[in-house]
């Protein structure tokens, strides 16, 4: 963004992210507006559980600082965009507000210690999980090593999108990556589970779909009739639990 | 004239030949699970008929794309038309936009032929009564969210409609704000939050080109034909980031996406530019064809001009006659006079329009 105020950032921060004058270079972080009704944070441009923890804290600051009083903070993988009404208030009282919370902004101690666990119990393979055997092929090892490896990692939820309750998981290990379908099924059931390319994920709602699916959970993971609607939320770790039946 | 308000019912809907979904505002409070905003395309015409009708902001409406759509009444309600200009009838009389009538239990209101704009909006007092879905009673069609049964207006479904507030004699109101164009569209845009990641021509094209609305259009967004814009590096996908209503995506191929109300809450593309508040609502009125250039505004002046615009809004808003006559009808005072509205007259009988069909009106003076 071209002319826009500077700001200052926490000592702590990583001197390689801070502004550079180098053109063409990622030049973060930084505060930009996204319109005239919101206000974007970036903090990176990578998948990364540093830059996730940060976005995760600056959330919550943001949020406490009340700078918006009941409109949206919303975090991603790369930055945080908070919304503001601007018949109440200016981007440039805006952009002093979040500079003013990003001063309280700590330096992550453990990025990965302190997100609560999601435990999602998976029945993996047959009807279920139709590639379960295409992802093991792939792989060259047996299903239960596919198994094994997909329920032996915690994955960090970087962030909600695509559709209401779909996590965007990190931490898919490398040997179990498969690629996508190459065409998508029409309709995957609701809770599916399924492996594209690094990432892996599971399926809130029933819909049309390309990953591969490995398993399924019988857990609501979306309901539009509660206040709290998704088990999984943001700043969490979700955890596969293989079971032989569902409940 | 004497009314009785039925104590229930409400909308019956008897023909939809495109698409009508019930909307509000949106759904705000859960992006951040994923959940779209959605709302009316044109939030405008939507807060315009709320007023007219003497609604709350944010009281839900129908939408309806293209007309070849009709309603019953199922008891008598005060109504208003706004957004795209349609041949419209209640029971075969014309009805005018921007004024607020009252339809009689078991009228009809058809919308046909659409002459400007893609969407019109029928608002009614106490407002389209559906359940609240996480907070709002929008239609997010892609998940089945909100509206009617998540889903768009089908024949013979019955909508509920809000009760007024007991006592309230809400009389006829018109808007005689000037509206804005929907086929010639200079859209102005604040330009970023990705705007360094295009090479200076890249953005020169973006700011000196015109665009055409391609058929692969919807309340998701606007995809645009035209010339295609460079990025710095050649690199358009970004590690998915939040978008708002108007963010400017540049995929691969160059040529730019609006993200409109049924957008998803994060995207994978550079976003160059984010249009100006007061311009998104047309945007929602623009149709396959319609032409587009876009003009650069500093963040101050977006929100300056949003301002003013929504102080017209509501400065806008009048009674609808002006010359009346008094009557004394069976030891009550009645006033009569008339109102013009679009090609359509109305009668406006103590403060409350009705529609009528005139041979020929000759004003007194």
């Amino acid at each position: 963004m071209r002319g826009l105020k500077s700001c200052l950032w926490p000592s702590w921060f990583p001197v390689s992210r801070k502004v550079t004058s180098e053109p063409g270079d990622q030049r973060f972080p930084r505060v930009v507006p996204a319109g005239d009704s919101a206000i974007l944070i970036e903090l990176g441009s990578e998948v990364d559980p540093g830059i996730s923890s940060m976005v995760f804290a600056l959330t919550d600051l943001i949020r406490e600082a009340g700078l918006n009083s009941d409109l949206e903070v919303l975090p991603t993988y790369r930055s945080v965009l908070v919304y503001y009404d601007p018949l109440v208030r200016s981007y440039a009282e805006m952009f002093d507000a979040v500079n003013g919370a990003l001063q309280g902004l700590a330096e992550p101690t453990n990025a990965n210690s302190s997100l609560k666990i999601v435990e999602i119990p998976v029945v993996y393979g047959g009807d279920d999980g139709p590639d379960l055997h295409f992802v093991a092929d792939h792989a060259g090892m047996t299903d239960d090593a596919v198994i094994e490896l997909h329920s032996g990692t915690d994955y960090r939820v970087y962030m909600l999108g695509f559709s209401p309750g779909f996590p965007y998981l990190g931490g898919l290990d490398e040997r179990i990556a498969a690629p996508r379908l190459k065409t998508p099924r029409v309709s995957v059931p609701a809770g599916s589970v399924g492996i594209a390319e690094l990432q892996t994920g599971v399926y809130p709602n029933a819909g049309p779909g390309g990953w591969r699916i490995i398993g399924r959970t019988s857990v609501t993971l979306f309901d539009v009739n509660s206040s709290t609607p998704s088990l999984i939320t943001p700043a969490t770790k979700v955890r596969f639990i293989p079971v032989d039946e569902h409940d | 004239m004497s009314m009785t308000k039925t104590s229930d019912g409400g909308i019956h809907v008897m023909r939809c030949g495109f698409m009508a979904l019930v909307q509000d505002q949106g759904r705000f409070g859960f992006q951040e699970l994923g959940v779209s905003v959605s709302g009316a395309a044109d939030k405008e015409a939507l807060d315009v008929g709320n007023i007219l009708v003497g609604n709350p902001p944010g009281s839900a409406a129908l939408e309806v794309m293209l007309g070849d759509f009709e309603i019953e009444f199922i008891e008598s309600m005060m109504f208003a038309l706004t957004g795209a200009e349609t041949d419209a009838r209640l029971d075969d009389v014309s009805v005018g936009r921007y004024l607020s009538y009252k339809a009689h239990a078991g009228s009809r209101l058809s919308l046909s032929n659409v002459r400007q704009g893609l969407r019109a909006y029928i608002s009614v007092q106490g407002g389209v009564d559906t359940p609240k879905i996480l907070g709002s009673r929008s239609t997010h069609i892609a998940s089945g969210i909100g509206g009617f049964k998540g889903r768009g207006l089908q024949p013979g479904d019955v909508l509920m409609v809000g009760k007024p507030e007991p006592g309230d004699e809400y009389v006829s109101r018109c808007w005689d704000g000037d509206e804005l164009p929907a086929d010639e569209l200079t859209v102005r845009v604040v330009l970023g939050p990705q705007d360094d990641e295009f090479s200076e021509s890249g953005i020169q094209t973006f700011l000196s080109s015109t665009y055409v609305v391609s058929d692969q259009s919807n309340r998701q967004g606007l995809r645009l034909e035209g010339s295609a814009i460079e990025s710095l590096n050649g690199r358009y996908d970004i590690v998915s980031d939040a978008v708002v209503n108007g963010s400017i995506q540049v995929p691969g191929d160059g040529k730019p996406i609006i993200l409109l109300s049924d957008r998803q809450t994060t995207g994978g593309y550079l976003k160059i530019a984010t249009v100006a508040s007061v311009d998104i609502p047309r945007l929602g009125q623009a149709s396959p064809g319609n032409r587009i250039t876009f003009s650069a505004v500093s963040v101050e002046e977006s929100q300056q001009l949003f301002i003013e615009r929504q102080d017209k809004l509501l400065t806008s808003i009048n009674e609808p006659v002006g010359d009346q006559i008094f009557l004394r009808v069976d030891d009550t005072d009645i006033s009569v006079g008339m109102a013009v509205s679009g090609s359509a007259e109305a009668v406006v009988l103590d403060g409350i329009a009705y529609p009528i069909i005139v041979d020929e009106f000759i004003p007194d003076e």
